[in-house]
């Protein structure tokens, strides 16, 4: 990450309607071109954190530095709002043709006749709706009016751009194309972008970073890898696609392992930590390999454990298996294995896997 | 069955033959409901448009009050525009009482609240993301007020047919507070009455066959503004 000031920065940032918090991030950087996914479920407090972002909510307390200068005291919300753009999960179209509605933010602008036809000109192109402009808006599929929502946005050339779940009510071929589309504009003009999503994919195509939200707080904020790979708590874990969680004691140290008790059975982790403590290990369910029979020639998974298929989820291009190994565990495995090794439910195998594909999280 | 005849054919020869004195109130009608439903969309629309935009204490008091005033009944308007204008009446010494002006005020009063309550319907039922979304586009307030008032624009005209077609119908207070003076404060409704009150009948089936073509013709138009702007 560069050291230069970050471009957005919010501090201290609280929401509360009814004696209820919806909103607690005492701190938060935006960095200058990087793309930042919010990801939690529906009702985490994306929305209102981008929303106060965007500073459009009156009621919340905080301060917010954009380019270092604090909005509402120094640079006016009006002036901030003139720098930015939103785009909700709603396509929230005005009641005219497309051309107008990707003119309507630098028609806010006063800008020149000339300068609106080019920008939106350009911008209709650029989302494969150039054919669109005369049409009424009203009259647009739900991808059609997302990709003229994204233009009419990207048409006041904004220094951020806040994006609220934008994909989340397409049907799934329209969802990946405009992601696509999205996925290189963004790479193309360098915009920065805080974009809110409740699937974790999305998030991981599409940012430099990754802010896990949940109850209107931000849990862990990361590099994709870092937060997929190493999730601060169990929420994460769980969010980011840790299929097993499991909670342990430590019984024996050496040598950068630890050796953690886990419903009797024993687990060999990375990790510095004194035996007593009670910590939780996050397995995703990837970097579990099955076998029938565990080979004689020595591996490098310091973790094998002999185990009974409960049940096999088919779950598309790859199928979950659920194995009970005196705790619960879950691998994913291809098709292909699935056929190779007659896995079936009810089916003895061993599970391994290595030390350091195992995170811990601390309580 | 002859009455009814009798009364079309000789109404038909007063339009046809432009019967100054029928063209007289024909006018005077439009002008004084016209100018009533205009200023009834000034503060109708401008208020309904604050009361919808805003929360605040009361507002569904406030909101509920409108709605009521929507039916307001035109004898009771009647009654208290006159005695605001009576001679000892707080606005006596304007002395306006049995003008033309003074039923443009009591049909304003009847119109406002009918076009201020279907504005406050049509604004409250626009999303309330729309707001945020035009702000976030970097409108200013008033712009964004604006651009709300274009998106109800559809809903608005219902609202100003609404209005005028309830003052142009109106009777009652136009004859309390205009008092139905010849050639200076008749409007059709007024003069309809007082035809049919004295017998005749073929002036005021006249006078009606004008009414009905003039809320027609005035509707008309507004429908097909609206409906041209419906979607394809």
């Amino acid at each position: 990450m560069n050291q230069t000031m970050p471009i957005l920065e919010a501090k201290n940032l609280s929401v509360e309607r009814a004696g209820t918090t919806l909103l607690d991030v005492p701190h938060l950087d935006v960095e200058d071109g990087e793309v930042l996914s919010l990801i939690g479920p529906n009702g985490a407090g994306k929305t209102t954190l981008l929303v106060t972002l965007c500073h459009l909510f009156k009621y919340f307390s905080g301060t917010i530095l954009f380019k270092g200068r604090q909005v509402g005291n120094g640079l006016s919300a009006g002036q901030y709002r003139q720098k930015i753009a939103m785009v909700f999960q709603e396509p929230l179209l005005f009641n005219t043709t497309v051309f107008e509605n990707v003119a309507a933010g630098l028609r806010f602008r006063k800008a020149p006749r000339l300068e609106i036809e080019e920008a939106v000109k350009e911008n209709l192109e650029r989302f494969g709706i150039g054919h669109l402009a005369d049409r009424s808006a009203r009259t647009l599929s739900g991808g059609e009016a997302q990709r003229t929502s994204l233009a009419r946005a990207f048409a006041v050339k904004p220094d951020m751009l806040f994006l609220d779940e934008p994909f989340s009510s397409l049907d799934p071929p329209t969802r990946e194309s405009l992601i696509n589309d999205l996925e290189k504009i963004l790479d193309g003009s360098g915009t920065t972008t805080i974009f809110a999503t409740h699937d974790r994919i999305e998030a991981l195509r599409l940012s430099d970073r990754i802010a896990v939200m949940n109850k209107g707080r931000i849990l862990q904020v990361g590099a994709p890898d870092d937060v997929m790979n190493h999730p601060a708590d169990e929420f994460v874990a769980s969010f980011v696609g840790v299929e097993t969680i499991l909670k342990g004691k430590v019984i024996e140290r050496r040598m950068g392992i630890v050796m953690v008790s886990v419903s009797g059975r024993e687990i060999a982790v990375i990790g510095e930590h004194d035996i007593g403590d009670s910590i939780t290990l996050c397995i995703r369910p990837e970097n579990v390999t099955l076998s029938i029979n565990p080979s004689k020639t020595p591996t490098s998974a310091r973790n094998t454990f002999p185990g009974t298929i409960e049940r096999i989820v088919p779950m598309g291009l790859f199928q979950k298996v659920e194995l009970d190994c005196g705790f619960p565990l879950v691998a994913y495995v291809t098709h292909d294995s699935v056929g190779e090794l007659s896995l079936c439910e009810g089916a003895d195998v061993a599970a391994s896997l290595k030390a350091t594909a195992i995170h811990v999280v601390k309580k | 069955m002859d009455l009814i005849f009798e009364g079309i054919k000789k109404a038909f020869l007063l339009l046809v033959t432009l019967d100054r004195e029928v063209l007289g109130i024909t006018f005077l009608s439009l002008k004084v409901s016209g100018l009533a439903t205009i200023i009834s969309v000034l503060i109708g629309v401008s208020t309904g448009t604050v009361i919808a935009l805003n929360a605040f204490p009361g507002k569904r008091i406030v909101v509920s009050l409108v709605n009521t005033g929507m039916g307001l009944p035109p004898v009771v308007v009647g009654l208290f525009v006159t005695i605001f204008l009576w001679r000892n009446g707080p606005f006596g010494f304007l002395g306006i009482l049995y003008t033309p002006l003074a039923i443009i005020i009591a049909q304003a009063i009847i119109a406002t609240p009918i076009v201020m309550g279907i504005t406050v319907a049509a604004m409250q039922q626009l999303p309330k993301k729309l707001r945020l979304q035009i702000l976030a586009l970097g409108a200013t307030r008033l712009q964004m007020v604006w651009m709300l008032i274009k998106e109800a624009r559809l809903s608005l005209l219902a609202a100003i047919m609404a209005g005028f077609g309830g003052v142009i119908s109106e009777i009652g207070a136009s004859i309390m507070v205009g008092g139905n003076i010849k050639g200076y404060s008749r409007v059709l409704t007024t003069a309809t009455v007082m035809e049919t009150s004295r017998g005749n009948f073929d002036v005021a089936i006249a006078l009606s066959i004008i009414l009905l073509l003039l809320a027609y013709f005035i509707n008309l138009i507004l429908t097909h503004i609206q409906q041209k702007e419906r979607p394809r």
